[in-house]
């Protein structure tokens, strides 16, 4: 939008806080980025301690990471990027005020993120049989026992927490679909699209770390 | 109010459209990182079955990273947004690597395994 429009008479979408659509979403870009900041420091102290058990028990992590489903894991990782791209071609129907088409990319951004969720609660329930969910009935090669679960309980709050950040994106993008449905959003004002898709894009990139971290570290040998 | 607008409008990158206050990434853009971000996630898998020695940490960890770059940069707009913005980016990404470089440096360096 041409923010030419504000001398006569400010946008609608504009708050009265701003003097112009482009510092609007500046400010809101901004604040999502910082937002995202903690979480990037919030997952990478999970990833500080994978580091320092993985250096020191290098052998039962790789025996432990073998047990892991790389088939659906690759499906997973697949399924995560082709939502992000629906994500980002929803902020694109956006910036052009294409309703319709912005629902169906959000609606399709949902349904991915949902079968990536199915596709890890049938690993999970794998996990659940196979007895390497950490606690008392937890069964592992002896020599590796103790040191593979670490590996699972690292891979159970890791995922989880991903999982966790997944439940909330799908609500979040419910909430979008519904101003969307409403005309709440348009090419002046889709910054919540925007910054929604901010977070959605940093979920997928916390997996494309746990995905090879997890689950190929062991593929060779063994 | 109007006189303000030119000092508060965000700085952009050269290849910005000038005539619109915000970037509108074509989306050819857009299948072109889908379709790098695919061919990555194939490779890794690949190189995952092959025994390279300390190589396989690095070359998963360095196409995790690459991936994540294009993801930030493309998908999340970074590589349009103002300096402000890219500077809040690379700050996250610094205290990342205070948070792993020095608690590495500490572990590696000491007789800490003294159990298991």
């Amino acid at each position: 939008m041409p923010d030419t429009a504000g001398h006569a008479a400010a946008p609608a979408a504009l708050a009265h806080h701003f003097d112009s659509l482009d510092q609007q979403r500046e400010a809101a870009t901004l604040g999502m980025w910082v937002f995202l900041v903690t979480e990037v420091l919030f997952f990478g102290g999970l990833f500080m301690v994978y580091t320092v058990y993985r250096a020191w028990y290098p052998e039962a992590f790789a025996a432990a990471s073998h047990e892991l489903d790389v088939v659906l894991g690759t499906v997973n990782t697949a399924v995560l990027i082709t939502s992000s791209l629906t994500m980002a071609l929803a902020v694109h129907a956006a910036q052009l005020d294409r309703r319709k088409l912005l629902m169906t990319f959000l609606l399709l951004t949902i349904l991915l993120g949902v079968t990536f969720l199915g596709i890890k609660s049938v690993e999970y329930y794998h996990k659940f049989v196979e007895h390497h969910v950490p606690g008392p009935g937890f069964q592992f090669e002896k020599e590796y026992a103790r040191h593979a679960q670490l590996f699972f309980s690292l891979y159970f709050i890791m995922t989880g927490l991903h999982a966790l950040h997944m439940i909330i994106g799908i609500g979040i993008m419910l909430w979008m679909l519904r101003w969307a449905y409403r005309g709440v959003i348009t090419a002046e004002y889709y910054s919540p699209i925007e910054i929604s898709g901010l977070y959605w894009h940093f979920v997928d990139i916390v997996w494309i770390f746990l995905f090879p971290l997890l689950y190929l570290l062991g593929r060779h040998g063994h | 109010m109007a006189t303000d607008d030119a000092r508060l409008k965000p700085s952009r990158s050269m290849d910005t459209d000038a005539t619109l206050g915000h970037h509108i990434v074509p989306t050819r853009i857009y299948y072109i990182i889908f379709g790098v971000l695919m061919l990555c996630t194939y490779l890794t898998v690949q190189i995952a079955f092959f025994d390279l020695g300390p190589l396989n940490t690095i070359a998963a960890v360095g196409i995790a990273v690459f991936k994540a770059t294009l993801v930030v940069l493309f998908f999340m707009h970074v590589r349009y947004s103002s300096k402000l913005t890219t500077a809040v980016v690379i700050g996250s990404i610094f205290w990342l690597a205070i948070l792993l470089a020095l608690t590495m440096a500490d572990y590696l360096t000491r007789i800490w395994r003294t159990y298991g």
